[in-house]
């Protein structure tokens, strides 16, 4: 029940975004010789330049805890981990709780202003989801479909392989995606600390109460955050065998 | 052949305490035999089953399976030797049909081809359409389609045991008993050596060659389900059994074993003094009259021709119903019952005669094991 409420959610809000999208798309083009047209006349080199560095902040910290996340999941997921996983998942869930505004902060006075601090202050914004989720689909994969395979002579490892993370799959991508929404939201703060980024339009164009400034940055990031929960969503409709996939 | 020698568990419990889940059990389970484990909830049936394969580790005890102690055996090649079924059926959702048949096969290096070709040839043996379902995923079947195919992925391997925790308690009475019946028959041919959990008596006594009743993770009782029923051991036993044992028997015994011949017919051309000398003879007050091959076509009644002369074909009924050898006499006593008549005229798959069945040759064949171990003076009571 509550799984079904979550895919017409998902399919909700994969229609909105389309719907968003379009309508600016609309915007721009229509818009070239209006509004949306003179941002693009004025800022069009910024935005190619900061697009470029935006994603690459969103790439690299969310691909690197993806990296991590993962095998942090399965790690605390082992029968033999239960012992501390809920501990460790319980200060995790504190963490979650901290602003990202707050992390990014704290991560200067670790690694100073620039563009390292940046990608590791969203990097932790991102980990906490994945893992989170990586391990609630793994314990989530019934006991008995790990004693069959046991039963049936598959060793440790092959279930994890064959088994548990394949039924996992579904919840863990369903934590990918909202970590990567929450990172592509967060990016812009990452101008504050230097890392570069669509917040340089963005927070310049606040400051000099410069609206079209302002848009020239925001309306870029709304449609990278579209943009990404809308791969990310086909990606989890295509990459999702069929058994496991209740989308389809 | 499935061997436990003094087998026990216990399990510690958090608060400190112990569970005995299973205590001092010895059995074993003949080549080519199902061996039904029965017992109230909570007995030890599952524990038991699950120490044969290692899922559990025993406390004590011993346990050979086909011809090997299994503390000698790796626990991994022991189990890819033994099919297994659990009772939530446990087929992986995310494979396909096929690789959950081909997932022991696949384990064991079997060429991937060989493996498939298998997994079809199974499915053909549990009435399923290998071109429909092989590509499918376990949530495009039904509940009963999936219990087949949990049975047959235990089978793939060919394994010589095969360990079934209660295989077909999730699915509804009637598909059941259809599956029992394809399994039985499979059975047959393939002479697995089996352990069977079950909680359900008419199952244990269907399937079963022995039954092990469990309480409170003693072995109670080993015995055949016909013994079993005839000689409960103790008032637990006979309670569990219920107070219609006798009446189950019905259902272990075949209509050709207590049928009486099949010499005493006419056909349709005899004259009827012919059939009244005949039934005078042979002490009885019906007779089945034949058609010309011998397929059973009608009777007479002693009292409807004692005074009629000409021939059968002019006097005789239409029987009311037959039965076949192979029912069971309970299938016998409910069409006797349906039809007010105390006999019946058995028939084989084909309607040739064979010779009938009395109400009075079923009591006698159920009292008989009775009778056995009785004490004299009851037999003597029977008798009057
Ligand atoms: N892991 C465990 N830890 C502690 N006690 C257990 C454990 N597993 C089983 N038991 C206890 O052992 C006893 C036997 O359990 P078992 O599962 O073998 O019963 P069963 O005969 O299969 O019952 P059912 O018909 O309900 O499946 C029960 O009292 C149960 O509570
Ligand atoms: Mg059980």
């Amino acid at each position: 029940m509550i799984q079904g409420a979550v895919i017409k959610q998902d399919r909700l809000r994969s229609k909105l975004a389309f719907a968003v999208g379009i309508i600016f798309g609309i915007g721009l083009v229509a818009g070239e010789q209006g509004y949306v047209g003179d941002i693009w006349r004025l800022y069009s080199e910024d935005i190619t330049y900061l697009v470029v560095q935006h994603v690459k902040l969103v790439g690299i910290s969310s691909g690197l805890a993806i990296l991590v996340g993962i095998p942090a999941g399965i790690l605390l997921s082992r029968d033999w981990m239960q012992r501390y996983s809920e501990a460790i998942l319980q200060v995790f869930n504190i963490g979650t709780t901290v602003p990202t505004l707050a992390i990014l902060a704290l991560s200067i006075t670790l690694l100073g202003i620039g563009f390292t601090p940046a990608v590791f202050g969203l990097w932790v914004a991102t980990l906490l989801p994945i893992v989170r989720n990586v391990y609630q689909g793994l314990r989530e994969v019934p006991a008995h479909l790990k004693e069959a395979a046991t039963g049936m002579g598959m060793r440790p490892l092959h279930i994890l392989r064959a088994v548990e993370l394949p039924n996992a799959l579904y919840v863990m991508f369903a934590g990918i995606r909202t970590a990567v929404a929450i990172n592509v939201g967060t990016a812009p703060l990452a101008f504050l600390i230097g890392g570069s980024g669509l917040g340089e339009l963005i927070f310049t164009g606040i400051d000099l109460n410069d609206m079209q400034m302002l848009l020239a940055g925001a309306i870029p990031t709304a449609l990278l955050a579209m943009l990404a929960d809308y791969l990310l969503g086909r990606a989890q409709y295509w990459l999702i065998p069929r058994g496991v996939n209740p989308l389809r | 052949m499935i061997k436990l020698e003094k087998l026990s568990k216990v399990f510690e419990t958090p608060g400190g305490g112990s569970v005995i889940a299973a205590d001092q059990v010895s059995m074993e389970v003949p080549e080519g035999e199902i061996c039904v484990l029965l017992g109230p909830s909570g007995c030890g049936k599952t524990t038991t089953l699950k120490m044969i394969n290692g899922l559990i580790p025993k406390t004590s005890g011993s346990i050979w399976v086909a011809g090997r102690d299994t503390d000698t055996v790796d626990p991994v090649e022991l189990r890819r030797s033994i099919g297994y079924v659990i009772q939530q059926i446990g087929l992986f959702p995310n494979m396909t049909i096929e690789d959950n048949i081909c997932v022991v096969p696949d384990l064991l290096g079997w060429d991937r081809k060989k493996a498939r070709r298998r997994a079809g040839e199974l499915l053909e043996l549990v009435n399923l359409d290998p071109a429909i379902f092989l590509k499918r995923y376990p949530k495009e079947l039904s509940g009963g389609q999936q219990q087949r195919v949990g049975v047959i992925r235990a089978l793939a391997a060919d394994p010589p045991v095969l360990l079934m925790d209660e295989p077909f308690g999730a699915i509804d009475p009637i598909n059941r008993g259809v599956i029992q019946d394809e399994f039985l028959k499979m059975q047959k041919e393939l002479r697995k050596t089996i352990a069977f959990v079950s909680h359900d008596i008419d199952e244990a006594i269907k399937m079963g060659d022995r039954i092990a009743i469990f309480k409170d993770g003693h072995l109670v009782q080993y015995d055949s389900p016909d013994d079993l029923l005839a000689r409960p051991r103790n008032d637990f036993i006979a309670s569990f059994l219920g107070s219609d044992r006798t009446l189950k028997r019905l259902s272990l015994l075949k209509v050709s074993d207590v049928m009486l011949g099949d010499q005493v017919r006419v056909t349709a051309q005899d004259d009827v003094a012919r059939a009244r000398d005949m039934m005078q003879e042979a002490g009885h007050r019906n007779i089945v009259m034949v058609g010309p091959r011998g397929r059973a076509r009608g009777f007479l009644h002693l009292n409807d021709i004692r005074d009629v002369t000409g021939r059968v074909e002019e006097h005789f009924q239409a029987l009311p119903t037959t039965v076949n050898v192979d029912d069971d006499l309970r299938t016998a006593v409910s069409r006797m019952f349906r039809h007010d008549t105390t006999w019946l005229a058995c028939v084989d798959d084909d309607g040739f005669f064979k010779g009938f069945v009395t109400q009075r040759a079923i009591s006698h064949a159920l009292g008989a094991t009775y009778r056995d171990a009785a004490q004299p003076a009851e037999a003597f009571a029977e008798a009057l």
